[in-house]
């Protein structure tokens, strides 16, 4: 396999052709663009993954503020909730929450992290991820095929949108996260190729308009609470594919209405912070007293 | 269309908080770095927009030192690079300017040293990088491969002869940019290879007459 796949239709089309899962022609794909072999591809990937369940495990056990001291404690208030009762969703639930929590939240403390597809969204793919492999006891070389699934979606839509805040906004970080990490789950939960990409759609199709309007400046407000709401939507998304619900809008066409809501969407609501929630009365407070540290 | 590559995608493994404004700005500094080939005596970072204003919250002032120093994308110790002995060693100032001409996340290096060195760049989202200029040439690096810059007196053949010398080693050329300030001035060549350039080309390359600077920029791991 040695062609390049720039479209959902046209995975679909050659997955069908070669019989073949989505990880199986990327991980070869991927060996022939870095001039290596496959194996060394999903070693790169385990080290990734690894990476991410370091993130998790650091930032769980911490309660470091940020530097610019909004932002680093909800983990742990989450962690001392679910010790008192349990989610109202069960265990998966909880573990989601929390494992989103604490991937961002050492992100922002400059901790180490996971860029998926970007810092700001980093919590997503690994929180469901590693919750789920966890609870089903996924074996490490099925959340590598699922860890190369999402790279995969995420790159085929960075063929028609930058995945950037500024480009398009939150809808191309944590919006694509989200369609990632729901294409991850239907690769553990055993769907098909077919019903991974209405996974994608069905995620990307609700968070149309979304927009990066970060409180000054910083990722943080809202970023960090959205890493948790968009990692729970996913598994939606997933649920519904894996129901054999479909989107009746494609996916390529999804991400050609994402692209050009992106465009539509003022330069204000897309990593400026020059309105919506960096502009109200509270977020302009913060930013005072955030500037005026330095 | 360009195929772009998984771990475009599920990296870099690096240290937050944005992907832009943080591990960015360490690349850009490696990239700067590899291009200066030494640990400069003195730099000078001018932030710009975007980089002035959020800079700081980000991380993005640690970000361009700790590259500047040779620290990679990954390392914790870029949350307190200010405080570490590496650091000391060289003189620094960073200034935060607004130049709507210039892109959102745009910095200058100014290098002092054996030699000085301007060179600029831009975080264009994601963690990936532009170096777009070197001492006012336009050059178009990202990292992503291993690359050779040139600067020389716009002559008859030099081109040639520095592909030449190149594809003699069987090394693949990826992308070529060329530019001159004027016809028989100073002119730059910017070539992304499919490999390194071992150091024997690099002197042969710098043995070819009318050219004046000869770097290899090794491509960043990410």
């Amino acid at each position: 396999m040695r062609k390049s796949i720039t479209t959902f239709s046209e995975l679909l089309l050659v997955c069908g052709q070669n019989h073949k899962h989505t990880y199986e022609l990327i991980q070869d794909n991927e060996a022939f663009l870095a001039d290596t072999n496959v194996d060394e591809v999903r070693l790169r990937v385990k080290k990734t993954l690894a990476a991410m369940k370091d993130a998790i495990q650091a930032g769980l056990k911490s309660s470091e503020k940020s530097i610019s001291n909004q932002c680093g404690d909800d983990c742990v208030k989450l962690q001392e909730r679910y010790k008192k009762g349990p989610s109202l969703l069960g265990d998966l639930f909880e573990k989601i929450t929390t494992y989103a929590l604490a991937t961002i939240e050492e992100n922002l403390r400059m901790g180490k992290i996971v860029a998926c597809p970007t810092a700001g969204s980093c919590a997503i793919v690994p929180s469901v991820l590693v919750a789920i492999s966890e609870k089903l006891d996924i074996s490490e070389e099925a959340q590598i095929n699922a860890l190369i699934t999402a790279g995969a979606v995420g790159s085929i839509v960075q063929n028609k949108v930058a995945l950037a805040g500024a480009v398009a906004g939150c809808q191309a970080e944590c919006g694509v996260a989200s369609a990632m990490s729901a294409a991850a789950l239907v690769q553990i939960l055993g769907g098909t190729e077919k019903q991974m990409v209405h996974a994608v759609a069905l995620a990307l199709k609700n968070i149309l308009g979304l927009t990066c309007d970060p409180v000054a400046g910083l990722v943080e407000i809202p970023c960090v609470k959205r890493n948790a709401f968009l990692a729970i939507y996913s598994v939606t998304a997933a649920e519904l594919a894996m129901a054999g619900v479909e989107s009746k809008i494609p996916a390529d066409e999804v991400v050609d209405a994402l692209a050009q809501t992106g465009q539509l969407m003022s330069p204000m609501l897309k990593e400026s912070s020059q309105a919506g929630l960096a502009k109200t009365k509270t977020a302009l407070k913060i930013e005072k007293k955030v500037l005026g540290k330095h | 269309m360009k195929q772009s590559s998984l771990f475009d995608i599920i990296s870099p493994i690096m240290v937050g908080p944005s992907s832009s404004h943080t591990a960015g700005a360490v690349k850009l500094g490696l990239l700067a770095r590899n291009i200066f080939g030494t640990t400069p005596k003195k730099v000078t970072f001018k932030l710009y927009n975007s980089y002035a204003q959020t800079g700081r919250g980000h991380g993005t002032d640690k970000g361009l030192l700790a590259g500047v120093l040779g620290i990679s994308v990954d390392d914790v110790r870029i949350k307190n690079i200010f405080d570490l002995p590496e650091a000391d060693e060289i003189e620094y100032k960073f200034e935060f300017l607004e130049d709507f001409n210039r892109h959102p996340n745009a910095v200058d290096f100014i290098f002092e040293g054996a030699q000085r060195m301007t060179i600029s760049g831009n975080s264009i989202g994601a963690g990936n990088v532009r170096i777009t200029n070197i001492n006012n040439f336009a050059v178009k690096l990202s990292g992503e491969f291993n690359s050779v810059v040139i600067i020389y007196k716009d002559r008859l053949g030099v081109i040639s002869k520095v592909s030449g010398i190149i594809q003699n080693e069987g090394i693949n050329i990826a992308a070529l940019n060329c530019e001159r300030s004027a016809k028989g001035e100073d002119a730059s060549i910017c070539m992304s290879l499919d490999s390194a350039l071992n150091y024997s080309i690099v002197e042969k390359l710098k043995k070819i007459d009318d050219i004046y600077l000869v770097r290899h920029v090794a491509k960043l791991e990410s």
